[in-house]
């Protein structure tokens, strides 16, 4: 009885088999049709491919989506480009490429994109790989089809992964939810599911608003109603991590020239050049790593970070020793000097590197955002923040626990008697203004992470940092840190009620008037230091 | 003695360095045709206009060793306006005044051009602007090659609004704080608002210049966008702030397919500063991309990268307005045999040259010229993939038809209106435009 089972399965092996390789045929055909494609015809492939339901049209739809399927324009052949590694999208073989091979990617849009995931979703349901299930049921999310139901009702049954099972219970929920056939009673059901599903539950339950009877309605807007209740708490903390994000950034950018401005008090207006110079060297070693040593590339920056205190702190050295020591004492001569030194180290850049912005590269461990409850957090900005806190506190630690810190402190309180104590001035002075411009280059360094790298970028924070300093109290580390996670929060604040350009006047219209009733700043230095 | 004279010779040298950047004349011969090259070269605007500085020496050198126009050599006068708009003016006069070109190619911004009109006007010589701008003018001394908004900002909202696009519901209008966002904005609203669409799902954003703080911005264009519409992004975001735009966009996981952004102020050379990973399927709306594949274009981009000396440097649409417009002032010089500003003006209406995507380019009697509209979508290589172009030429439309105070507004330079701002209602010229 067995073996006639066997038989019986080996004959109709033997029949599907020929039924199969009628298919395979038609999708190679149809793959390759894809090289000499314009938009429309790509986009009736795709569907063409995609009515198959074969799972041999995936590696090629999955490449076209990704912009991996390239056109040999020598033979016709289509290809799966990856890195160096090329291959046959029916087939799956490695392809040796001949010498005269000429490689065109074969373009789509985002219409076509659309679709394309669309029919990879019901493709890969059922896939072993759970990312592959997970991104086959948000397909699913985005395009809800009542036809669907029995799939996703067979794969949830099947599914162990519980973060996949949660995505395909939300593309259950919310095809039923659209679904005109289904009962209301199963369809009201469906909504708290939906209401559950995180960020996007408003939009997917507004939108099923437009077509639904009026008894689901209701209970939609009940819906609706939650989440946005919930939503007004978390928009204000997100406001919060604006802010505070916000604040980093002028904290990193402020907190350098709060010793040379605020400790020195030499009006630095070369100081966003500094931050500018530390973006540079930026550039440069990732340029160096990624053309000597590819696999350091994820750790760039962390290399870039000594390389850039090391250059900008050695030219803020050099500027001290050449320029500044000579105009102590005389701070519009400082001023004017500074900025002179700026307009030239801003032509220099452009006349090595040319005008355009360079490029730095966004490591893979600071791309992307994660979900922290109902906040929305971008891990580079989370980065720099922390960043921003370890260089207030090093920087803390420097002045008010090392000798040099100590020496700093006391030239700048009473520089005679520091002499007079055997302190060698001149020294402490450089290496101050070589510390205040070092940091100023870490602070390019997070910078090229948020904004361009251009000659012109130390312009943008050169008028933040002093804002910052002189609002925090000259002279007091712990002012600088509050100022610029006050502003910084208080930017935020504003800006969706003013828009962006009034904030900003709103902010200095305010800290206009603070520092009227308080010319000291926050933290105001007391005693007689305050004197001089 | 000598320390003195030697301190005040560098004094004045210095001085006159900031004043009158740099003013070369690359060669003195006699017998030259001078043209004036009114670009930045420092400062904020260095990223993009130093490039078309190098596109007009690039364009005479190309003109000289055809044998000139009128049989002279043409004899480049390059000054450095460096981003400074009252500076810009001085230099026009100084240029015309003092130099004695015979027309000036020059200015990106919109403040540029309108600080230099007045010297032009003054002192009848001709402007040739290669920039997309907010459109709401025209003068007898100025020649626009750039787009006006019906050959840019229209036809892109038109694509978003077909199906091709994506049928988009909603509008975000987000730009930079300054005259041509806030006027070609003006023009959308308004254009949108008689398409149907509802003010409640238009959204109007302005930002300083290089603003680079975008986390609120975006994430309210995300909630924007989840109001279950489709949602597209029209931005006029001027040059450097696009850099920290799209990396928040990319890190909050917009993503293209979900809110599309369309640009007018993004091509080849900004991108070419980019990461594009997070950029891909976003698009641009110009008349140009180097991407397009005629033989002009290829032809065009060789010449371009022997010239410059290097194969990575692209091409974009502001040189391809340089090089439009200097081929139409080359044709009007020989069909007037004259370099007087009067008889190019009279000549050059009606003259056609190719441009670089396989059509003719004609000067109208508005002083602007046709061009294709091309909708392009950023590739990672940085290069753009057009998705739709429109059928026929499209003629620049000084006046915007879509605007109740300029609707009845029409620019004609030729006898017998010969005037920039003709009310056709009135039948009178200088109607109250403003």
């Amino acid at each position: 009885m067995l073996t006639h089972l066997r038989n019986l399965l080996v004959a109709v092996l033997l029949f599907l088999a020929p039924a199969a390789q009628a298919q395979q045929i038609d999708i190679a055909a149809s793959v390759a049709a894809m090289a000499e494609a314009s938009l429309k015809e790509l986009a009736t492939i795709v569907t063409d491919l995609a009515a198959t339901g074969d799972p041999a049209v995936v590696p090629a739809l999955t490449a076209l989506g990704d912009g991996d399927l390239y056109a040999d324009e020598t033979t016709g052949r289509v290809l799966i480009q990856r890195g160096s590694t090329v291959t046959d999208p029916v087939t799956g073989e490695h392809v040796e490429l001949g010498a005269d091979a000429d490689l065109s990617k074969i373009r789509v849009n985002n219409s076509l994109r659309r679709d394309i995931a669309a029919a990879l979703a019901g493709m890969t349901l059922m896939s072993d790989n759970p990312a592959t299930r997970l991104s086959a049921a948000n397909g699913f999310l985005a395009n809800p089809d009542p036809a669907n139901i029995p799939l996703l009702d067979e794969a949830i049954a099947a599914e162990t992964n519980a973060d996949v099972l949660r995505a395909m219970q939300n593309a259950r929920a919310l095809t039923v939810l659209r679904d005109s056939e289904s009962s209301i009673e199963d369809r009201q059901a469906a909504v708290p599911l939906v209401a559950g599903s995180g960020r996007n539950a408003i939009t997917i339950l507004s939108s099923s608003r437009t077509d639904a009877p009026e008894e689901l309605v209701a209970s939609i807007n009940a819906a609706i109603a939650g989440l946005e209740q919930e939503r007004a708490v978390w928009g204000a903390l997100q406001n919060v991590w604006f802010g505070v994000s916000l604040g980093s950034v002028l904290l990193l950018a402020a907190i350098g020239l709060a010793i040379t401005f605020g400790v020195m008090g030499v009006i630095n207006m070369a100081h966003g050049e500094m931050v500018m110079l530390g973006a540079y060297t930026t550039f440069i070693v990732q340029l160096t790593i990624r053309n000597n040593f590819p696999g350091l590339l994820d750790y760039s920056l962390l290399i870039a970070l000594p390389a850039a205190f090391l250059v900008t702190g050695t030219i803020g050295v050099g500027i001290e020793r050449g320029i500044i020591r000579w105009l102590y004492g005389r701070p519009l001569e400082t001023l004017l000097a500074t900025w002179g030194i700026s307009l030239i180290l801003q032509q220099t850049v452009r006349s090595i590197f040319g005008p355009t912005n360079q490029m730095v590269i966004a490591p893979t461990w600071m791309a992307g955002s994660t979900e922290f409850f109902g906040l929305s957090i971008t891990y580079g900005r989370f980065w720099i923040v922390i960043f921003a806190l370890i260089v207030f506190f090093m920087l803390l630690l420097v002045l008010n626990r090392t000798p040099l810190g100590l020496q700093m402190r006391a030239v700048t309180q009473n520089r005679r008697m520091a002499s007079s104590m055997g302190i060698r001035t001149p020294f402490v002075d450089a290496m101050t203004f070589g510390l205040g411009s070092g940091i100023a280059g870490l602070a390019g360094v997070a910078l090229t992470q948020i904004d361009n790298i251009s000659p012109n970028l130390g312009q943008n924070y050169i008028i933040d940092s002093f804002m910052v300093v002189v609002f925090g109290g000259v002279g007091n580390l712990w002012g600088t840190l509050v100022g610029a996670l006050t502003l910084g929060v208080a930017n935020k604040f504003l800006e969706p009620y003013a828009g962006a350009v009034l904030g900003k006047i709103l902010i200095l219209v305010l800290i206009i008037l603070f520092i009227q009733r308080r010319p000291r700043g926050l933290f105001a230095l007391k005693g007689r230091a305050v004197e001089q | 003695m000598t320390f003195f004279s030697a301190k005040r010779a560098l004094l004045t040298a210095a001085m006159a360095g900031t004043i009158v950047a740099s003013a070369v004349p690359v060669m003195a011969q006699d017998d030259t045709i001078k043209v004036g090259i009114l670009h930045s070269l420092s400062g904020t605007m260095a990223i993009s206009e130093t490039t078309l500085k190098d596109t007009m020496l690039f364009l005479i050198e190309q003109q000289n060793a055809k044998g000139g126009v009128l049989g002279k050599q043409l004899e480049p006068v390059v000054v450095d306006i460096a981003s400074d708009w009252p500076l810009a003016a001085e230099l026009a006069r100084q240029l015309i005044e003092v130099d004695d070109v015979d027309v000036v190619f020059g200015c990106w911004t919109s403040v540029c051009r309108k600080s230099v009109l007045p010297v032009f006007e003054e002192l009848n010589s001709l402007l040739f602007y290669p920039v997309q701008y907010e459109g709401e003018e025209s003068q007898r001394n100025v020649f626009y090659t750039g787009a006006s908004p019906n050959q840019q900002a229209i036809p892109a909202v038109d694509y978003l609004m077909s199906e091709d696009g994506g049928s988009v519901e909603r509008w975000v209008l987000a730009g930079t704080d300054y005259v041509y966002p806030q006027t070609t904005n003006k023009i959308l609203e308004q254009y949108l608002l008689d398409k149907g669409v509802a003010q409640e799902d238009i959204m109007i954003n302005y930002t300083p210049f290089g603003h680079s703080d975008w986390q609120t911005i975006v994430s309210d264009i995300k909630a924007f966008g989840s109001e279950g519409k489709k949602t597209a992004v029209v931005s006029t975001i001027n040059g450097d702030a696009n850099v920290p735009f799209y990396r928040e966009l990319g890190n909050q996981g917009i993503k293209a397919e979900d809110i599309p952004v369309v640009a007018f102020s993004v091509g080849e050379e900004e991108l070419s500063g980019f990461d594009t990973t997070p950029l891909v399927g976003h698009l641009a709306a110009w008349n140009y991309f180097m991407s397009v594949d005629t033989p002009e274009n290829e032809e065009f981009i060789s010449a371009w990268q022997d010239y410059i000396g290097s194969t990575d440097r692209v091409t974009n649409d502001p040189m391809e307005a340089h090089y439009i417009g200097f081929n139409l002032w080359v044709k009007a010089v020989e069909a007037a045999q004259s370099t007087e500003a009067d008889a190019v003006i009279d000549a050059i209406v009606g003259l056609e040259t190719p441009n670089l995507t396989g059509g003719m380019a004609t000067m109208l009697p508005n002083h602007h010229i046709t061009k294709p509209v091309l909708i392009g979508e950023i590739q990672d290589d940085g290069q753009f993939f057009v998705v739709s172009e429109t059928e026929e030429l499209v003629p620049g439309d000084a006046w915007s038809d879509y605007l109740p105070e300029s609707a009845m507004l029409e620019a004609d330079w030729t006898a017998p209106i010969n005037c920039g701002n003709y009310n056709t209602e009135t039948k009178t010229c200088g109607a109250a435009a403003q």
